[in-house]
């Protein structure tokens, strides 16, 4: 999809972006390689990401990894917490660091996080505890599949 | 899926992101302790693999103006999920989609699809997109907005030992 704000930025370094979203060479020169696609000069390109990546434009440039592949569990979770407990039960929840990430969302289930363990049987026995320490459900919407995801954003 | 020793000491000088020179793969390698060549084999066989799905720059989607996102839910047959979630997966303006359990009766929805767009109404056009690719196999919807983050923990792969 094309992202508006990327008019801020100029050609060259929106064409690097798009290029970069892509894979980048596994080879001994490969600022070298994706430079001479692009009909620019390697040192050029290298200063184009530095800025780029110190204005925060790029988040990160290199590998991603496949979290479950490494190892590991996670699971997305769900809690319905009244109003008048919410910042309780943000407290217990978030202080566990097990919770990588947590959202409040306009639902009825109203607090949605990651937890991220060594094992399942860890995820199973945070829930727990964060459930007789609430007195609130958790519900566990693990990953049953993955669809891969075509999503690349145009600069 | 197993990492060996040198696997792991691979996503570790590189789970930061790849250093801006001119021979990255060369400086990660002396890193690792091995040499270039046997790193580049390696990248190859875990990309092969899944354990790396690309090696790219992410762009920072907020800079870039998709300020909005909305975490569309679904209630897809589950003869067609499959089928139809890898269809839905494949737009150009989902970022994650992913099959998950229902929780009956409060959550009939088993079909989750991550939209982002420049402003609520073009999420929920986008959504009425995703609606008609899933037509009759779909008997309900939702979408959640987030209206707080709660935390945000980057999270770190750790290799285990």
């Amino acid at each position: 999809m094309t992202a508006p704000g990327a008019e801020r930025l100029g050609t060259t370094d929106r064409r690097i972006l798009n290029r970069l979203q892509e894979g980048f060479p596994i080879s001994p020169r490969p600022f070298l390689d994706v430079a001479e696609e692009l009909g620019l000069a390697e040192d050029d390109l290298i200063s184009r990401l530095e800025r780029m990546r110190a204005a925060r434009l790029i988040t990160r440039f290199g590998p991603f990894f496949d979290a479950a592949a490494m190892g590991g569990a996670f699971c997305l979770c769900a809690m319905a917490v009244p109003a008048d407990e919410f910042e309780a039960v943000l407290t217990k929840v978030n202080e566990r660091p097990e919770v990588a990430h947590n959202y409040e969302r306009g639902h009825r289930l109203n607090m949605w996080f990651v937890l991220a363990t060594e094992t399942e049987e860890e995820i199973e026995a945070v829930a727990g505890s964060l459930e007789r320490e609430t007195g609130h459900r958790v519900r566990r919407f693990p990953k049953l599949r993955e669809f891969y995801v075509g999503f690349r954003v145009m600069a | 899926m197993s990492l060996d020793s040198i696997d792991r000491a691979i996503v570790a000088q590189t789970q930061a992101g790849l250093p801006l020179v001119p021979d990255p793969y060369a400086r990660i390698a002396r890193l690792v302790g091995i040499d270039e060549a046997a790193l580049h084999a390696r990248l190859h066989d875990l990309q092969a693999r899944g354990v790396i799905r690309r090696i790219a720059a992410a762009p920072n989607h907020y800079a870039l103006g998709l300020t909005e996102n909305g975490m569309s839910v679904w209630d897809v047959e589950d003869a067609r999920v499959a089928r139809l979630g890898a269809r839905v997966g494949a737009l150009d303006f989902v970022s994650h989609c992913y099959e998950r359990p229902r929780a009956l009766p409060e959550w009939p929805y088993n079909l989750f699809a991550m939209i982002h767009g420049t402003s609520r109404a073009e999420v929920e056009e986008k959504r009425a997109q995703i609606g008609h690719l899933l037509g009759p196999a779909c008997r309900g919807r939702d979408i959640l907005y987030s209206t707080r983050i709660l935390k945000k923990t980057g999270l770190r792969l750790r290799p285990k030992e």
